[in-house]
């Protein structure tokens, strides 16, 4: 009766789908925000090691160096926690226009689990 | 994320259920908690679950480090109960902040496909079947007719939905209550019904009862519900 439950350009129906062509893959979450950060909590990004990428964690501010990160990950560099805002050092290149800061944290999507 | 985790997560959506995700931020795997487990975790993330959102926590880790809890919770669906006036308006605004709407009324004058432009339209009386209500959906009763109304609002009780309103007002709902309570429904269960439906702004027109209802069902979709 009602839509799909999960759209097609849902991340993580495009992460499944990934890995099942045999790409390598990372997730890409927010977990913290301060200030005006342009996606809530909890939203995601799916990178694949070739940089493919879908879905959003800023309005396209810091998504390049997410990207960089996440396609070492999703070739099997440990988990971590990145950090973008005005009072980051590189901010100039990667931060937040709108001042606000966030983390994001990057895991494997692993294939052998 | 192991790959097991994330066809769960994607089949737990589908299926219109809520999960959490909760990993180590740290590092190291994470694991499926579903709503309403027996789980360590279960008081906080009862809490998240109620809201829909997700959120660190601090110091939950088996070493002391911080969890994050991703929580995936459907998206809402709104059946509103009584093809008038009131819904015609309220449809299309609660499509714009995605909810997937349902217009329930069994009088096909009122529920011709026309007067409603790409909703979701069912000349059917409102059986459980018809209404197909779970915990993530909101249920408007605007009918003004207790043999169309009353059993969509009883159903949506006994679904746990997460909002329930009604049209009428407080000598119409004094009545209903009456109805209900012979009815076998308890006080807990009919206090959760929103009436006179909306958020007590002194709308005066159709357009303004549509902005307090659905001002009220964001209010419980993301604050909790009653």
């Amino acid at each position: 009766m009602a839509d799909p439950a999960i759209a097609a350009d849902d991340p993580l129906a495009i992460a499944a789908r990934w890995q099942s062509e045999g790409r390598k893959v990372a997730i890409a979450t927010v977990v913290d925000t301060w200030g005006s950060a342009p996606r809530a909590v909890g939203s995601h990004l799916v990178i694949d090691s070739d940089g493919a990428f879908e879905g959003s964690v800023s309005g396209g501010c810091v998504e390049g160096a997410v990207i960089a990160e996440a396609m070492e990950i999703a070739q099997g560099a440990p988990a971590k926690v990145l950090e973008f805002g005005v009072a980051d050092e590189t901010a100039w290149e990667v931060g937040l226009s709108c001042g606000g800061t966030i983390r994001v944290f990057v895991e494997q999507l692993d294939p052998t689990a | 994320m192991k790959a097991e985790d994330l066809r769960a997560i994607n089949a737990a959506r589908a299926a219109r259920e809520a999960v959490a995700y909760v990993v180590p931020l740290a590092g190291g795997p994470g694991r499926i908690v579903e709503r309403g487990a027996d789980d360590p975790l279960a008081e906080p993330l009862q809490a998240l679950f109620a809201t829909g959102k997700s959120r660190r926590l601090e110091g939950a880790a088996q070493d002391g480090g911080d969890l994050f809890a991703r929580i995936y919770r459907p998206s809402p669906r709104l059946v509103i109960v009584g093809a008038v006036h009131a819904a015609q308006v309220l449809a299309p605004m609660a499509a714009a902040c995605e909810f997937a709407v349902t217009i329930v009324d069994p009088r096909e004058a009122f529920a011709a496909a026309d007067r409603f432009a790409g909703v979701s339209i069912v000349a059917e009386w409102p059986d459980a079947d018809v209404l197909a209500l779970d915990a993530e959906t909101a249920v408007a009763t605007l009918s003004h007719d207790p043999k169309i109304d009353d059993p969509a609002l009883q159903i949506a009780l006994n679904a746990g939905c997460f909002y329930v309103g009604a049209l009428g007002s407080r000598k119409t709902h004094a009545k209903r209550v009456e109805r209900f309570v012979a009815a076998g429904f308890g006080e807990e269960a009919i206090g959760r019904i929103h009436a006179p439906i909306g958020l007590n702004i002194g709308s005066a027109t159709p357009a303004e009862i549509a902005v307090s209802i659905l001002a009220e069902i964001i209010e419980a979709l993301r604050k909790g519900g009653r």
